[in-house]
């Protein structure tokens, strides 16, 4: 076993590139999990936290486009700057672990992992985020739906990392929310994010832990544009919202397991969504 | 918080003196049992079965011992004597010979010189498993209906209780099943250990974290086919217990491969093998039908009541006897027909847990007097008050509540606690049901109250006689007390130098480690170190005191019976002489070690008649809860509680009681349990076994009912257990209250209240 600690995304790339069976380590929040519980192998890891181009996020005011380095904490994303650009992603790094987690858990790691229950991973889907990879081989970016496969399966190649999310700033109201059966500190048993983006009159809603990964509502968003002008953002009917959360439930695969129930997480996620359009329609 | 904490001159009784190891237990460098190290150590771990029934056909463990730094790998033929422990009948294997009858039973154990190594040996260890089909029902260990899955039976006991005259019926007649998941204590500080060998091989130091060294003691040496004197046992740090560490779990295996190895042994259990590595509470299913007159005067109680206890008898037997005791709640009942049921089943053992039975009776009885009082037209607090018991009533069993009963008083002073306010238009929204997870605002909550009374038994029960030892020894004005009490967390470690310097006026007091070189204190459990070793404490203190008297009245030739301590000094009560203590006893030495006893208690007959509790304490809770009715979440905002103290030794150390008992009852309520698919656990891990967090704890406002009783040797009750109990049927009520669900299940899922 050895431990790596490059200080340069090249180096970072390169070691992906020489050592056969890598692994990468972030905030370690979920990686030392993985390990303590003897499910991984442990080779050879390359540790990111001094890799500066990760920990640091940029805002290119001409595109309107800000780009998160992967190794940013969530404690980054909870308040200030970021969090006035990105309400939806504050409200999910304030729902992540405790304190200790969000000092030190990445986006960079929960793209790593790619559970659907990875509370950063529908607001991203929400603003229709690009996911920044490199490799050896080069550089190359994936849309976040054609990132994310399956459960705890993404399109990341075994000598690739996650070097940045990038998503256009949008005018307009966004949140997330999540179920869980405590009030704090848990995992995700439902989750939402809405984004109303009034520019383009358009609403895209993501959700976690209702499937086999991250669900974008297609239908559901585009039935809502019909209903509901999005850009002038006029009074919202209550009947809107529940259709609108009803076909957003449709459009969940839930199943069953110790936390919960199939038929449980589909009508909580329509729940969501009706209330989050609701909240973005009375502000 | 409603009792003032006061802090005195003199850490006496009566004050809230702070626990000597907060500070270290605050900055982390408190020693707990798994910090402990010897030199040239080795490590220990334990194979266990991933099934809940199988034959084993084989287990070859010639790849283990090969690996280098394996020293040595035992199953079962290596147990020289005794081959099974338990704390009432011997009847769980130290290892599975030939059968597991529960997921994550032992099986073999190793020694090696590294955690991973001792993974590695685990790894390379080949058992052979013909599996079963597990039996999961108790019903059906109580009908006979399947084949014994042990040599004992399936059925771990039956009582049934018949009282007064059981063809009364009554005009209002309320029924329901209710069911109780398996809670687990979920202590911090895992199970571990330290064994290490004598010279000779003859014996065995250790140093663990349990709830009782000398049971730990004999249980040990049975297996171990040693003398007890041969097995020596220190109390390391115990991080909780809550009934978890009565039972044995590490004990056996470290001392037996410290003695085939020669060397000392560390073991220790990871979270997830907590899970397994010890007893649960006993999830339960209980049917009651009350019969009550128009007014709600209770005129019989009909119950039968299903424990499942899980794949060995561990405290099963006693747990079931309190349940059935209780089931009647703290109201008065002339009539009843019960009948309780402890069943074998390949489940995880259940035993301990704080509440002990009661808990599983109370959600019950509680459930019951919300739906009499609605039958009747009646408040929750009105058909409380109309049916507490008093002090001198009877229980179904036929005896009499000796104890000191203030149940009205309870329930009157929790009901005069303020409520919180009104919820604001625009609260925190950490605050609301949901938490961090921002899933509500203030439109979507309902509040509702509910409410709880709780009876529960104190030391133990049925002839047992559970007494406690200790020792005093005042010198050079220097008090050291000995006993063997298990410190868990409760307290007894700040209480006991207490005791001594109200009764011998000395502020210095030392407290001798806890060990088997003196006599038992009995365990840690059943509300009882306080009025036991308290009481132990105090006798010994007395007994010195007495010497002291003697001493000083020889040398100022007046009569011992005059003198008497007056803060630090000793007066004569006649006359002026005025000495300190410290100075008194210079150059002396007294020593004295008393055993306290409680009064012997009686077994009960077929018909559950019988004296067979000591006494009794009563507690109420009001719990007040915000509901998100359409997801099914539940914030507790605030529980007040009165609870029957007797008297408060320790003001500040019974209010951690109440709030920790709070939060253990608030867990029990909305969302601890430990679910199995088949007698697979399937959450054994604090990602999905979830205890409360900050943002789950309600505000807790208390009033401490201070009504000394004569029984008790410092006149206080044991007030480790009554908060958790009657909490959960009280948040469960208010559940109800906001949502009109029926509410017969704990945990309250949140299905359960929005689908
Ligand atoms: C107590 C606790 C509570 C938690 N609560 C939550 C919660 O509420 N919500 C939630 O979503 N998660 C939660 N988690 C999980 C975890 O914190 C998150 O998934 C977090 O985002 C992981 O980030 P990390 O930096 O710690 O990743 P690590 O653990 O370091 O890595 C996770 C995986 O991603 C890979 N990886 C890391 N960085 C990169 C990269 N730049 N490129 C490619 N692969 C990479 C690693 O190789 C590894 O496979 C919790 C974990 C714990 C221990």
């Amino acid at each position: 076993m050895s431990i790596h600690i490059p200080t340069s995304l090249d180096d970072a790339v390169a070691l992906l590139h020489e050592l056969p069976r890598v692994q990468l380590l972030a905030g370690g929040t979920d990686f030392m999990v993985e390990v303590n519980f003897n499910r991984h192998d442990v080779h050879d890891v390359v540790a990111l936290r001094r890799v500066t181009e990760l920990q640091q996020w940029q805002h290119d005011e001409t595109s309107n486009t800000v780009t998160i380095g992967a190794g940013v904490p969530y404690a980054e994303m909870e308040n200030g700057e970021l969090a006035r650009l990105f309400p939806a992603l504050a409200e999910a790094a304030r729902t992540v672990g405790s304190p200790q987690i969000r000092a030190a858990g990445t986006l960079g790691g929960n793209l790593g992992t790619c559970s659907p229950a990875g509370d950063g991973l529908p607001v991203l889907f929400a603003l229709d985020a690009v996911v920044n990879l490199a490799s050896h081989r080069g550089k190359r970016s994936l849309p976040i739906g054609e990132f994310m496969l399956g459960p705890k399966r993404s399109a990341l190649a075994v000598d690739e990392l996650v070097v940045s999310v990038s998503m256009k700033t949008t005018t307009g109201w966004q949140g997330y929310a999540k179920v869980g059966t405590r009030n704090a500190m848990v995992i995700s048993v439902a989750s939402a994010s809405l984004v109303l983006d009034s520019e383009s009159g358009t609403a895209r809603i993501a959700l976690g832990s209702v499937g086999p990964t991250i669900i974008r509502c297609t239908q559901a968003e585009q039935w809502l544009q019909t209903q509901y002008d999005i850009s002038a953002r006029k009074e919202l009917d209550e009947a809107i919202a529940t259709e609108f959360g009803l076909r957003v439930s449709q459009e969940s695969r839930p199943i069953d397991d110790h936390r919960s129930t199939a038929q449980y997480r589909r009508h909580a996620v329509g729940v969501l969504a009706k209330r989050l359009l609701q909240r973005g329609c009375v502000q | 918080m409603s009792p003032s904490i006061v802090r005195t001159r003199r850490d006496t009784l009566g004050t809230s003196a702070l626990r000597p190891d907060g500070g270290a237990k605050v900055q982390g460098s408190f020693a707990f049992s798994s910090d402990v190290w010897a030199d040239n150590m080795l490590w220990g771990a334990t194979l266990r079965s991933p099934h809940p029934y199988a034959r084993i056909i084989s287990i070859d463990t010639s790849e283990a011992i090969k690996i280098a730094g394996v020293e040595t790998v035992l199953t079962a033929e290596d147990v020289p004597g005794q081959l099974t422990y338990g704390l009432i009948e011997s009847d769980q294997p130290v290892f599975a010979a030939g059968v597991v009858r529960y997921m994550g039973e032992p099986v073999a154990a190793v020694a090696a010189d590294h955690p991973e190594t001792c993974r590695r040996a685990l790894a390379a260890i080949r058992v052979e498993y013909e599996v079963l089909e597990p039996h999961v029902n108790p019903e059906d260990s109580i009908s006979g209906s399947v084949p014994p899955i042990h040599p004992n039976g399936n059925l771990l006991r039956h009582q049934r209780i018949v009282c007064g005259d059981t063809t009364v019926t009554g005009p209002v007649v309320v029924e329901c099943e209710y069911e109780i998941g398996m809670q687990d204590q979920a202590f911090l500080g895992l199970e571990a250990a330290l064994a290490i060998p004598d010279a000779d091989g003859g014996g065995v130091e250790m140093i663990v974290a349990t709830q009782w060294l000398h049971e730990d003691r004999k249980q040990i040496a049975l297996c171990l086919g040693l003398p007890e004197e041969k097995i020596r046992l220190t109390l390391g740090g115990v991080g909780g217990a809550f009934g978890a560490r009565e039972d044995i779990s590490l004990q056996v295996h470290a001392s037996l491969l410290a003695l085939r190895t020669g060397r000392p042994i560390k073991m220790q259990y990871s979270r997830e093998e907590s899970f397994f590595g010890h007893v649960h509470r006993h999830p339960a299913k209980i049917w009651v039908r009350h019969h009550a007159r128009n007014d709600g005067m209770i005129l019989k109680i009909e119950a039968r009541m299903v424990f499942d206890g899980g794949a060995y008898a561990s405290t099963s037997a006693a747990v079931l006897i309190n349940a059935v005791t209780h089931i009647q709640g703290p109201y008065r009942c002339a009539n009843a027909v019960v009948d309780g049921f402890a069943a074998r089943t390949n489940n995880p053992p259940c035993g301990a847990m704080r509440g002990f039975g009661v808990v599983q009776a109370c959600f019950a009885h509680e459930s019951q007097m919300d739906k009499l009082a609605q039958a009747c037209g009646l408040s929750p607090v009105e058909i409380r008050l109309r049916n507490a018991m008093r002090t001198g009533d009877r229980l179904i069993t036929g005896q009499p509540v000796e104890s000191v009963a203030p149940v009205e008083r309870c329930i009157r002073e929790t009901d005069a606690i303020a409520l919180p306010p009104q919820m604001t238009s625009s609260p925190h929204e950490l605050l609301l049901p949901g938490g961090s997870g921002r899933t509500a605002d203030r439109q979507h909550i309902t509040r509702g109250i509910g409410w709880g009374v709780s009876i529960k038994n104190l030391m133990y029960s049925e002839t047992f006689d559970d007494y406690a030892t200790a020792r005093c020894r005042l010198e050079n004005g220097i008090v050291t007390l000995k006993f063997a009490t298990s410190e868990v967390g409760q307290g007894f470690i700040t209480l006991a130098p207490q005791i001594a310097r109200s009764v011998l006026g000395i502020d210095t007091v030392i407290v001798d480690p806890m060990d088997t070189t003196i006599g038992s204190a009995g365990s840690t459990s059943a509300s009882r170190q306080t009025w036991m070793s308290g009481g132990a404490v105090d006798g010994a203190c007395r007994l010195v005191r007495e010497r002291l008297f003697e001493h000083v009245a020889r040398q100022q030739n007046l009569d011992p019976l005059q003198l008497e301590i007056d803060d630090t000094d000793i007066i004569d009560t006649r006359g002026t002489l005025r000495i300190s203590v410290s100075q008194a006893s210079a150059g002396m030495t007294f020593e004295e070690t008393f055993e306290h006893h409680h009064r012997p208690t009686e077994d009960l007959d077929e018909n559950g008649q019988g004296n067979c509790h000591v006494a009794f304490a009563f507690v109420a809770h009001r719990a007040v809860v915000d509901v998100d009715t359409e997801l099914g979440l539940v914030k507790v905002v605030q529980i007040a509680t009165a609870q029957d103290v007797g008297r408060a030794l320790n003001p500040l150390s019974v209010l951690g009681q109440i709030e920790g008992g709070i939060a253990q009852g608030l867990g029990l309520a909305v969302m601890e349990e430990i679910l199995m698919v088949n007698g697979i656990v399937k959450n054994p891990s604090f990602t999905d076994y979830l205890l409360p967090t900050a943002l789950d704890a309600p505000d807790v406002v208390a009033v401490l009912i201070e009504e000394p009783d004569p029984q008790a040797p410092l006149g206080a009750k044991g007030v480790g257990e009554p908060p958790c109990i009657s909490v959960t049927p009280a948040i469960a009520a208010a559940i109800r209250d906001a949502t009109g669900r029926a509410i017969t299940r704990v945990p309250v899922r949140p299905s359960d209240i929005c689908l």
